[in-house]
């Protein structure tokens, strides 16, 4: 079994590394690994221990393992449009953990100089029904699988890609905005006009992965940060919310982490009922929402006070 | 034929183009010109001074409300254009006769219509300069890229409707000018393309004719069809809605039949045409609109009655701020003012009467216009998401100075290709009325 599935378990596993996501097995592995640097083509008859990203502990011969690299390449402009093979990006959002901190949002707008009312993450004041108590939802782009922003584009400037970002080319979008009245999310923002930003991003060179220099009379929006995924690293909202709240991780690998606690994707959102905002119009989103129940904070508006003033 | 026969024919075709040739601007009509003029190059003082160099921000459109009076004036203008196709197709197909004065109204109002419809859109778009990734970068997939097709063929062929049929009036016009109006007869000679009224000249005008309005109904169709999917294709409350073509349409034949009857109420007494439009032209084209408005009101009550059963809930939000909150004034005004008053007035003999007529037409376009209103803002005002973290002045919409005078431009623009249409060409279509009088087409001069 073990040789049979070898192909893939390297391959998941590099992806595995790339991502940063180190279980405990794979830290010994990696010793071992490092000893194997020159596999030969024979068979050794050594068995070694590794970890698979499902979390089974399973014995390959050490010829058979190839060393795995953290370093990606910075994505060439073709692949832009592509994504990160072999990944599929996925985040959840546990609500029971989110206090309004807004640390995600002010981390998000510094990372991408944005300023004035453009904010691509959103916390939103939230109550379903006049029983229930109201919570906080952070909301940044959902990412849909069935995307109707990128179903009416006419010219392709949003895009899907392979990796399941919805990325924006603001070097091609003519400011139809189109786009924004077909997300039902409200997720879309626009330049009205000329951005605010520090003249070496304004005068850079523009990349969709960045979605920099921003571009007056255009479409912009959260990008799920590529240019962090591309590096193993999470995005900023991930690592600057005090409480853990967003977690990002990669569907192929079933894995999500907040940087400090990594759990299997599928048995999260089994276990805390996970759900997708709005399923039922069939946007198919890669955001997950955990239900804001066992709420590590009570709501109040101080919290919102305190970071308006 | 004798001597005293031609002798009255050719008497009868100097009165008609006396009638009917274009005549120079009287003071109110060049007060006319003058007034339109000054709203449309202040207009594109705003757009190329201002709109171009600061962004979009002059106007009062936000993230909410991204799409404002530029794009409901768009579909308004779409809108008007289909009357060109209503007039000089549906009713020509039908063997209706009595149209003919009108045609050529109805076509030019089509043409001046769809022309600003195209380039309101360009003045709505954030990065206008590139306007030319749409053909490079079209995807055939969205709605935006269908509308554009059938925009550009419906204008192409709309200015062919009202162009080929011209072509004897043209000739007429080349002959009847001058030969010191060094200009303008040069325009007509190239315009008249060698036009010598020999059978088979007529014959190919006929046929094409013929030909151009049977494609012209889909066309007309397809272009509202489509401009009502740009909103129908959102799953946005007011907008998510299966009858939005057919009510588009409606609506788009109601407001273009009471333009053409404002129109023709102008030009009959600006230019004495009082034998050309008469009171049976008011008294029929009064009817046709109470027909429209039937029509319209019946998809009116599809479009509010049955999301307004169920209230649904995002329905509901919409429907309540539209019926009975901040918009019921300018709501109720609209329906009753541009569709109820009118209609039942014009079911009495004494309200197809020109004057009346032309009160409740001005009616009909102005309610029409304000309709567009409120078929694009109000649903952009009840997203899902509630309308949180954001500056105040996102959560409301109203437009700036400048908005407000860009569109009048554009509305300043399609009266001026009309006022300047008529300046230079018959607005009655001289050979056809000469045909109808009994003249010989080979002896209309």
């Amino acid at each position: 079994m073990a040789e049979e599935n070898n192909d893939n378990q390297t391959n998941d596993r590099r992806n595995f590394l790339r991502a940063g996501l180190f279980l405990g097995g794979s830290a010994v592995a990696g010793t071992i690994l490092s000893n194997t640097l020159s596999a030969s083509e024979e068979t050794s008859g050594e068995k070694v221990k590794v970890m698979t990203a499902e979390g089974q502990l399973v014995e390959v011969d050490r010829s058979k393992i190839k060393i795995a690299t953290d370093t990606l390449s910075a994505l060439a402009n073709n692949d832009e449009r592509k994504g990160i093979p072999g990944k599929k990006w996925v985040m959840v959002i546990d609500l029971s953990r989110c206090k309004n901190a807004r640390k995600c949002q002010s981390a998000c707008n510094k990372a991408h100089a944005l300023t004035g009312p453009n904010q691509w993450l959103k916390v939103y004041e939230m109550q379903d029904n006049e029983e229930s108590s109201p919570y906080w939802m952070p909301k940044p782009c959902l990412h849909c699988d069935n995307p109707p922003c990128t179903k009416v584009c006419p010219v392709d400037a949003t895009f899907k890609r392979e990796d399941g970002i919805v990325a924006i080319d603001n070097e091609r979008c003519i400011g139809c905005r189109f786009c924004m009245a077909a997300c039902p999310y409200s997720t879309r923002v626009f330049n009205w006009e000329e951005p605010k930003q520090p003249i070496h991003i304004a005068t850079g060179e523009h990349t969709c992965a960045t979605s920099q220099p921003r571009k007056k009379g255009v479409v912009e929006k959260c990008d799920f940060c590529p240019h962090m995924l591309e590096q193993g690293k999470l995005p900023h909202c991930v690592t600057a919310c005090p409480n853990g709240v967003f977690f990002m991780g990669d569907e192929n690998e079933d894995t999500v982490t907040n940087g400090s606690e990594t759990f299997a994707l599928s048995q999260l959102l089994r276990d805390k009922a996970g759900y997708r905002y709005m399923e039922d119009l069939g946007t198919k989103p890669r955001v997950y929402y955990l239900p804001p129940v066992d709420r590590l904070f009570p709501f109040t508006k101080e919290d919102k006070e305190k970071t308006e003033e | 034929m004798n001597n005293s026969e031609a002798e009255k024919t050719a008497l009868q075709m100097k009165k008609l183009k006396e009638d009917m040739l274009p005549k120079k601007f009287s003071l109110s009509g060049k007060i006319w010109v003058g007034v339109l003029s000054l709203i449309f190059v202040t207009g594109l003082y705003y757009y190329f001074f201002r709109q171009l160099r600061e962004g979009l921000i002059i106007t009062s459109m936000r993230d909410y409300v991204s799409w404002g009076i530029y794009i409901s004036n768009f579909v308004f203008f779409v809108a008007i254009s289909l009357v060109g196709s209503l007039i000089s197709a549906i009713l020509k197909l039908s063997n209706a006769h009595w149209q003919t004065p009108l045609t050529r109204i109805a076509e030019v109002i089509a043409v001046a219509g769809i022309t600003f419809a195209g380039i309101i859109i360009i003045v709505d778009m954030g990065r206008p300069e590139r306007f030319w990734h749409l053909f490079v970068y079209g995807r055939i997939q969205s709605p935006i890229i269908w509308d554009v097709i059938v925009i550009t063929t419906y204008l192409v062929v709309s200015m062919l409707l009202l162009y080929i049929p011209m072509i004897p009036d043209i000739a007429i016009c080349r002959d009847a000018t001058p030969a010191e109006n060094k200009w303008l007869k040069k325009f007509y000679t190239f315009l008249a393309i060698g036009w010598q009224g020999t059978k088979e000249q007529y014959k190919i005008i006929e046929n094409s004719v013929k030909i151009l309005a049977v494609v012209v109904i889909p066309l007309a169709f397809s272009i509202h069809t489509v401009t009502s999917w740009l909103f129908a294709t959102t799953a946005r409350p007011g907008w998510d809605s299966t009858n939005l073509g057919a009510y588009f349409i409606s609506g788009a034949f109601v407001v273009g039949a009471a333009s053409v009857i404002c129109a023709m109420y102008i030009l009959r007494e600006h230019y004495k045409l009082e034998k050309y439009i008469t009171l049976k032209h008011f008294d029929y084209m009064g009817r046709l609109l109470v027909l429209l408005l039937l029509l319209y009101l019946y998809f009116n009550i599809n479009e509010y009655f049955v999301p307004g059963f169920k209230m649904k809930k995002v329905d509901a939000d919409h429907l309540n701020e539209l019926l009975t909150g901040s918009y019921a004034p300018l709501f109720w005004s609209v329906q009753i003012i541009g569709m109820i008053i009118p209609l039942i007035v014009m079911l009495f003999n004494s309200g197809r009467k020109p004057l009346v007529m032309f009160v409740l037409g001005v009616m009909v376009v102005v309610g029409a216009w304000f309709k567009r209103f409120l078929i694009v803002i109000p649903t952009m005002m009840h997203p899902y998401l509630p309308m949180q973290d954001v500056p105040v002045e996102y959560t409301h919409y109203f437009p700036t100075w400048p908005e407000w005078s860009i569109t009048a431009a554009s509305l300043a623009g399609v009266l001026l290709v009309i006022t300047f249409f008529v300046r230079y060409f018959p607005i009655i279509p001289i050979w056809e009325t000469a045909k109808e009088h009994g003249i010989h087409p080979e002896e209309i001069k």
